[in-house]
């Protein structure tokens, strides 16, 4: 039997960022003795990378903002794929999230008046993201942060002992999910500094790991985005739904090549810019589609107009949801008329004094400066698409967060059904923190509600242990190592970016989606025969080799799902198959996990969705509708002519 | 364009170590960090170093590069000249764990020294209001994305272990700082007095404002004007106030 370090808690959070932190400070209030497992160490998650703001219909700016109009934008943004509950309640409770941060000390940035100042942002009606100039991730996961001292604090006062009832387990990862029978008991995984195994006992874990975009060469993730809550899931019995949806941000830095992808905010064209091509054209609004016809701006006099006076204007179609710009950029370049490094121009400087530029993206003009050159406020930037977040994730309840598998939960990025085919800017700060909230009193819920505590087996505890030190010896198959076969994890991961990249990036077409399949079938095989050097106390080839495992599963679900889904609707675009069919969109596709003699093969299904409740869907008129639904679907709305 | 660059890592755990010789290729535009991860996959897989977002916003990849402490991630080759030997160390004032990783777990131990954000009574979420010129000092503290590059190069901490128990450093200096310039932090209601702590509890005296730390902030932050000598003239304002001077022999007294 494999010796551990054993821990027990009411509740585990896996994930650190700011939804793991919001469902631990959820879970710890309703009085769960609460750990928070991070693979990295505290306060330095992919959360701090967001930047343009948290969306939320406070009305602080425009008072004419309500959770309708946000749950408006929301579901045309997600092409009417979201799950609509998800999105009312996202709307609804959004704008307490964000108040409920003040409590902790964050500092927005302010109205005149003193409220949380708000900006414009893609898709979204109104301005509507509370920010911290364009570091706006930094400040709620700070907050956040700063919000468990203070709980911890609180324990310290009462027991003398900070970490009585939260605890932070940094620069841990979990690699295996355990359970007594078809329940959650536990999770399994190591010290990243020593790599020493550790075994956290628990009835509910919340699963809050974020995303998959280090599965692309070009992505503006960082490391830790290898999909791990998504597998984690997958292999304890859950599912994944809308993996086919990945959206590509349309405006990463393209130069110099080691920083290609990193983001550059959306606040950029909130505040003003605009995309240019090689001509000097503003050629967005060459790309209006048919279903936002109408929405947008036609001319530029009319798009500068309306950052002055909305309510007389339409807003700039530089602002059109991130799927349509990437796509439009894509073809611009595609077309010959892009920059002199494969992407587009996006000018602020012609339209702002440096002055405001400077105080209102600050770390735009730092990044620009200090890693490409070039000064924004004198010059425009080179920009291009780049992966950032993907739509789809862990199938769960909406209200609770409870996945299909009993006392497993999920919420923010890894989790799926929020944002449909595409989210908006400013929706996934948002999504964390109401999401987060729920997940965790969800979590702290059902331990409550348990007559017993699961117990975790002793075998399963070997055999995740022989899981995690496979690489060490050469590979399961025992060709790896000695023979000259053994496999070097960086080379595979680096054939797997570039394979997603070029087969199932932001334009897919079947025949290349299939080619992808088996490229990821033969990285498979031979990810089975890695082989790492040196010991266990941190190494990173041996965290990359077990990451892989994660990212192939989670790989083979994303272009599985895309070979499947033949119409293109946000983040998912095939050139064969170019437009958007109505009877596809209340069809989800979902991913399960099916062990074989062969190691692990995804199985994809349709499954329809609920249809939306009537209160909500009369808040759309009969003729936007139309463009969306099929007829048989609106039979019974109000504005149905007969 | 592309080079082949003389590298010198510092490799080794808490028993000991030494720097290692390398020659790496370097690319157009590269940063030391794309370096040091080009070793990793081609040379030492096994070769430890943290790091995140790559983008200058994480604070993970804090490191010393020839003897300057450094973000690896926002360091670029171009400012080396292509035959020069580079340097990388990890970061000298924290306990080596693995290569260019070390323990800085002193820094947490810190943070939840420093007594919270305390929320005025009687205001309700949604109501609180601020001016964006009272919230500006506090947010340029807010900008700190926790390197610790300022408490490596402190001078109080760097080779000074003994100093550790009784001084949090700039960077917590600064969060006292912050918390005491938030227009709505009711502290002082509770009976908390920030000044007092910063001085009393924090070490705040052992800093002579040097301005190493400002010097090495990744976010430019200035960490010792803004922040280290106005909290310094706060306490001074409150200590020698005579009215204060008189009130607490009073009270004293009284109580005696």
């Amino acid at each position: 039997m494999t010796e551990v370090e054993r821990h027990a808690y009411d509740v585990v959070v896996i994930g650190a960022g700011g939804a793991g932190l919001r469902a631990a400070i959820e879970a710890r209030e309703q009085g769960k003795r609460t750990a928070i497992i991070s693979k990295s160490l505290f306060g330095k998650a992919h959360t701090v990378m967001a930047e343009g703001g948290c969306a939320a219909a406070m009305g602080n700016v425009n008072s004419n903002d309500s959770w309708q109009v946000h749950f408006r934008d929301t579901m045309r943004g997600g092409k009417f794929l979201n799950n609509w509950r998800m999105a009312e309640l996202h709307a609804r409770e959004a704008p307490d999230r964000v108040w409920e941060l003040e409590t902790y000390g964050a500092l927005f940035d302010r109205t005149g008046d003193g409220r949380i100042s708000q900006r414009n942002f893609g898709g979204h009606t109104y301005p509507r993201l509370a920010h911290v100039g364009d570091r706006t991730g930094l400040e709620m996961i700070r907050t956040m942060q700063q919000k468990i001292v203070s709980l911890q604090q609180e324990d310290h006062a009462e027991t003398g002992d900070y970490e009585a009832n939260l605890k932070v387990f940094a620069e841990c990862t979990i690699t295996d999910l355990l359970k007594d029978g078809d329940a959650v008991a536990g999770a399994f995984g190591y010290w990243r500094e020593s790599g020493r195994f550790v075994l956290f006992e628990a009835p509910a874990v919340v699963l809050a790991t974020g995303g998959i975009g280090k599965s692309f060469k070009v992505t503006s993730n960082s490391w830790e985005y290898t999909g791990d809550g998504h597998a984690l899931a997958m292999r304890a019995g859950g599912t994944l739904i809308n993996m086919e949806f990945v959206q590509f941000h349309p405006t990463g830095m393209v130069w110099p090549p080691s920083v290609k992808g990193i983001l550059v905010t959306e606040g950029v064209r909130g505040d003003g810019g605009v995309l240019l091509n090689s001509e000097q054209k503003r050629f967005m609004f060459e790309y209006v589609p048919t279903v936002f016809k109408g929405q947008y701006a036609e001319t530029e006099d009319e798009a500068d107009r309306w950052y002055l006076d909305q309510e007389n204007n339409r807003r700039t179609p530089d602002l059109l949801p991130r799927d349509e710009v990437a796509r439009a950029i894509n073809t611009e370049v595609k077309a010959g008329r892009g920059s002199p490094h494969g992407g587009v121009f996006l000018d602020i400087a012609s339209r702002r004094s440096a002055e405001e530029i400077r105080r209102l993206l600050p770390s735009m003009y730092h990044q620009f400066k200090e890693l490409a050159d070039v000064d924004i406020t004198a010059e425009p930037m080179e920009v291009g698409p780049t992966c950032h977040y993907v739509m789809g994730g862990i199938e769960v309840d909406p209200d609770s967060g409870q996945s299909t598998v009993a006392g497993l939960f999920a919420a923010g990025e890894c989790s799926g059904g929020m944002h449909g085919s595409n989210r908006l800017g400013g929706n996934s700060l948002s999504d964390l923190l109401v999401f987060g909230k729920r997940a965790g009193a969800g979590a702290a819920a059902y331990a409550g509600s348990l007559p017993s505590r699961p117990v975790v087996a002793s075998d399963d505890i070997d055999r995740a242990a022989r899981r995690a030190l496979r690489p060490f010896g050469g590979g399961e198959d025992g060709t790896g190592g000695e023979d000259g076969t053994a496999e070097n994890p960086y080379t595979i991961h680096g054939e797997l970016q570039q394979a997603m990249n070029d087969l199932v990036g932001i334009i897919r077409t079947g025949e290349e989606v299939e080619r992808a399949l088996r490229t990821l079938e033969e990285l498979k095989r031979r990810a089975a025969r890695v082989a790492v050097e040196g010991h266990r106390q941190f190494n990173p080839g041996w965290h990359l080799a077990l990451d892989l495992q994660n990212m192939l599963l989670v790989s083979e679900c994303v272009a599985r799902a895309a070979l499947m889904r033949t119409e293109s609707r946000g983040g998912h675009t095939r050139d064969d198959h170019p437009n958007m069919e109505p009877q596809w969109r209340n069809r989800l596709l979902v991913c399960s996990v099916e062990r074989t003699d062969d190691g692990e093969q995804v199985a994809v299904r349709q499954q329809p969705q609920q249809p939306m409740r009537p209160d909500l869907l009369e808040l759309f008129e009969h003729d936007e509708l139309e463009k969306y639904y099929t007829e048989g679907e609106l039979t019974e709305h109000p504005g149905r002519r007969s | 364009m592309a080079y082949q660059a003389k590298f010198r890592v510092w490799r080794g755990d808490a028993g000991g170590g030494a720097l290692a010789d390398f020659t790496v290729q370097v690319n157009e535009g590269e940063v030391v960090l794309d370096v040091i991860h080009r070793l990793q996959a081609t040379q030492c897989g096994d070769l430890a170093v943290r790091w995140n977002c790559k983008a200058g916003k994480c604070g993970s990849c804090s490191a010393e590069v020839n003897g300057r402490p450094r973000l690896l991630c926002m360091t670029r080759m171009s400012t080396f000249a292509e035959d020069e030997m580079i340097t990388v160390m990890p970061m000298r004032t924290f306990p080596v764990l693995r290569d260019l990783v070390t323990d800085v777990s002193y820094n947490y131990v810190k943070a939840r020294e420093v007594r919270s954000f305390v929320p005025p009574k009687g205001v309700a979420p949604g109501e609180y209001r601020m001016q964006q010129i009272d919230v500006e000092r506090s947010q340029e503290f807010r900008k700190c994305i926790e390197c610790f590059l300022c408490q490596n190069t402190c001078h109080v901490l760097r080779d000074h272990e003994e100093n550790k128990p009784a001084f949090a450093g700039p960077r917590y200096l600064m969060r006292v700082a912050e918390l005491d310039m938030h227009p709505l932090d009711a502290a002082a209601e509770q009976g908390v007095d920030r000044r007092a702590a910063a001085q009393d509890e924090h070490g705040l005296g052992f800093c002579n404002i040097t301005k190493c730390c400002t010097e090495v902030c990744p976010e430019h932050i200035k960490i010792t004007d803004n922040a280290l000598i106005p909290l310094k003239e706060r306490v001074v304002g409150r200590r020698y106030d005579p009215l204060v001077w008189l009130g607490n022999k009073i009270r004293r007294r009284s109580g005696a």
